[in-house]
């Protein structure tokens, strides 16, 4: 209890002083001198900001980059991270299946939940059905991995399945089946735990949108003779664009950054390894913190063009309206 | 109005100047028995008003245990040991060091971290006192895991050892079949087993999440050192010999023999494969319910029975040591154990370290039950279970040659990745050659 009391009051005291420093400088902004006034407040807002940025964000990017050219032991060792990652039939494996991570996932998630989020539009009971679908949003990955470990369960034949699938594949009088054991097709069962994640978000933010779409357009398009998948194809979507950009974007960078997911389910074994295990497995199990950097450094490289298509399209629909 | 604007830049620094004050957490050490025989630790001196912060992975009840038995000392000595246990230490231990936020004392679960921060500069080699105290009370082979470059650091706390063989008694009995005392005759009998077709002879499970295939490195050190003899088994660990060594590949196709074939494994679960899939804590259940006749784990395995199970000769289960390959050059065990090592040299750290060190120590907490230790001063009578009493007597026996887990002493590319990783893909079928080259090529090469 004493432990307690005390951690208690340390996060009282550390919420207290930040408090009073916020209003020290909050303070000190208001009484400038009124010549430069404005800048004086600019900077005093945006200096806590860019101070936490810094510490938190760029300096460990750039020795992040720094710790991707140098070996086990802290020498710098020039591309050599990078070699092996190219070279290495492991490493490559993991570059390979996170591809088809990002192939799969953001294409499959976002086409389920369009389809989903059109069909139930306007349905009876539709609040029933989208919370179905949104429910396993709630679910953390790790969490999720541990539910479809469970479906997947094997037990050999003869002996009672303790795992939903393959309890149904013997009812179906078919042999039991190691999901997670062989390579390639595991990936695909792990990816089908993401897309089930994921489908939630993309209904709930595309249904929003469908029901944005201007009434008249549709009824116009009607009118003109088109039949439902021509209104579909050359009304609703149009008028999505934008928020099927988000939903794939959003989905792409979340799947480049799966961990959890692989960790719980194989833990990078079976060949389902992926860049963001491989960068945890590598710096802090292998003791390899140089190709655990030379890996966040590729997986940021590749998040990077994502996000900055993302802003560029957000940008431009800012101009439109 | 006007003076209400000072209020607060006056209010913030008194905050502030609290925080600054009151920041330190406070933590009263372990809970302190009414009275202890204060002779025994007299050696140790007074260190009234210090503190020791000792950090490990032991915790839950072992750590409360821990706590319980330096009560004594801490009382003796006036000195207050601040622990911490957490399972992150393996990774904790380098960040916190690196940081300058290194405990007093570590406690290492594996002599391959340690010996990372040895060489690191980190850790203080060990005083006299404690050298003498490991070169009484501990064989020289221990000492050696303590020892790195030359210069000696940690002496080792308490032990557990590996491979053990779990069976059933009664099924045993019923069946009319004899423990066996070679590694020929286990063989025949799992064979005799396996034909008779009622239950499988070998329960095998590998899963342990990020870790899945350790129980299995267990196995190919049992075999490796069984087969090849003490000097091979060194020669290995030590990267003296390559990894994939014709005489390692002939050990992991040895102990394919039960493990790779689908007629010795998995009772209860299924093909060879299952093993992969299969908790390495429930693995051995199936032994209870006369779906396997053994199962390979150590004595930690003790832990993993249902409540109620009844540990004996005589019980519900009991194991024997996997038996030697040649009887003849008597019984080598492997096994494991946590050193301890200080990353301060002040007075009171190293009469910690000297008091962990002694028989005291290993006794009091031997007494409270659950671990060993291969202390030779410790009483076998001391033991809590009759396994514990089983296993002191083989850690002291003269005739054991003992060595510590491989994988616990090779570094930690080898030890906790590749080698795990090269288990789970030769269970998954990938032949024994090709494995032990893929260890080899991630072996580091400084």
């Amino acid at each position: 209890m004493d432990f307690i009391g005390g951690k208690l009051l340390q996060v009282v005291i550390a919420l207290a002083v930040f408090a009073a420093i916020i209003g020290l400088l909050m303070l000190l902004v208001d009484r400038a001198p009124k010549s430069a006034k404005d800048k004086i407040t600019v900077i005093g807002f945006l200096a806590p900001a860019a101070v936490l940025l810094l510490v938190g964000l760029v300096y460990p990017a750039v020795q992040t980059s720094f710790l991707a050219f140098t070996d086990s032991a802290g020498r710098l060792n020039g591309l050599d991270n990078f070699v092996w990652m190219f070279t290495q039939p492991e490493a490559l494996a993991t570059l390979r299946n996170t591809v088809i991570w990002t192939v799969l996932v953001p294409l499959l998630s976002t086409v389920f939940g369009l389809a989903y989020a059109v069909f139930i539009d306007k349905a009876r009971g539709e609040r029933i059905l989208k919370a179905l679908v949104f429910m396993p949003m709630a679910i953390s990955f790790v969490g999720a991995g541990i539910i479809w470990k469970l479906v997947y369960d094997y037990r050999g034949p003869g002996i009672e399945q303790t795992g939903v699938l393959n309890a149904l594949r013997v009812a179906l009088g078919m042999e039991p089946k190691q999901f997670l054991l062989d390579a390639p097709e595991n990936t695909v069962f792990l990816i089908i735990v993401m897309v089930w994640i994921q489908t939630g978000f993309a209904m709930v933010i595309l249904s929003a949108a469908i029901k944005g779409v201007p009434m008249e357009l549709v009824e116009a398009a009607r009118l003109d003779g088109a039949n439902p998948w021509q209104q579909f194809r050359n009304v609703t979507v149009p008028g999505i664009r934008g928020s099927l950009v988000v939903v794939l974007t959003t989905i792409t960078i979340a799947t480049l950054k799966v961990f959890d997911i692989v960790r719980t389910m194989t833990a990078g074994n079976y060949d389902t390894s992926v860049v963001a295990n491989e960068m945890y497995t590598q710096a802090f199990r292998a003791g390899e913190p140089g190709r655990g950097a030379a890996l966040a450094l590729i997986l940021f490289l590749m998040v990077l063009p994502i996000v900055v298509y993302n802003a560029r399209v957000l940008r431009q629909q800012k101009e439109i309206r | 109005m006007k003076n209400r604007k000072y209020l607060l830049p006056v209010a913030a620094t008194g905050i502030l100047a609290l925080a600054l004050t009151a920041c330190s957490g406070s933590n009263s050490g372990g809970g302190q028995t009414a009275s202890a025989d204060c002779s025994k630790y007299e050696s140790y001196g007074k260190h009234d008003g210090k503190t020791i912060s000792v950090y490990s992975t032991i915790v839950d009840l072992e750590a409360t245990n821990l706590e319980k038995t330096w009560a004594a000392f801490e009382q003796c000595t006036g000195a207050t040991i601040k622990y911490e246990g957490s399972k992150e230490f393996e990774t904790q231990i380098g960040v916190r060091a690196k940081a300058g936020n290194a405990p007093d004392i570590a406690i290492f679960p594996q002599p391959g971290l340690m010996a990372d921060q040895a060489r690191a500069g980190n850790l203080k080699p060990a005083p006299k006192a404690v050298s003498d105290a490991v070169d009484k009370n501990w064989s020289a082979d221990w000492k050696k895991y303590g020892t790195v470059d030359g210069v000696f650091y940690t002496a080792p706390m308490l032990a557990n050892v590996k491979g053990y063989v779990w069976y059933a008694p009664k099924t045993f009995k019923d069946k009319g079949w004899d423990v066996p005392k070679t590694w020929d005759e286990m063989m025949e009998l799992s064979k005799k087993i396996a034909d008779d077709g009622a239950m499988k002879p070998w329960c095998a499970g590998f899963e342990s999440g990020e870790a899945t295939g350790w129980p299995g490195t267990d196995w190919v050190e049992d075999v490796v050192l069984r087969a090849q003899g003490p000097e091979v088994y060194d020669q290995w660990v030590s990267h003296k010999i390559p990894f994939n060594d014709p005489r390692i590949v002939e050990a992991l196709d040895k102990t394919g023999e039960i493990l790779l074939d689908d007629k010795m494994v998995n009772g209860g679960f299924g093909d060879v494969r299952s093993i992969l899939t299969t908790g390495f804590a429930q693995a051995g259940q199936p032994v209870l319910d006369g779906q396997c006749a053994m199962h390979h784990q150590a004595n930690f395995q003790a832990s993993n029975w249902p409540e109620g199970t009844v540990i004996a000769p005589e019980g519900d289960v009991w194991a024997f040591m996997t038996p030697p390959i040649d009887a003849s050059k008597g019984q080598t065990i492997t096994g494991g154990g946590e050193m301890v090592g200080a990353y301060k040299d002040t007075p009171e750290v190293q009469a910690f370290q000297t008091y962990m060190a002694s028989a005291e120590f290993a006794n009091d907490r031997v007494k409270l039950g659950g671990v060993i230790s291969a202390n030779k001063g410790l009483d076998p009578n001391n033991a809590q279970s009759e396994l514990d009493k089983l296993s002191i007597n083989l850690l002291q026996s003269k005739e054991t040659v003992f060595r510590f887990d491989g994988s616990d002493l090779m570094p930690g590319a080898v030890g906790s990745n590749s080698f795990w990783k090269g288990i789970v893909a030769w269970i998954n079928g990938t032949p024994s050659k090709e494995v032990a080259d893929s260890i080899e090529s991630s072996w580091p090469k400084s």
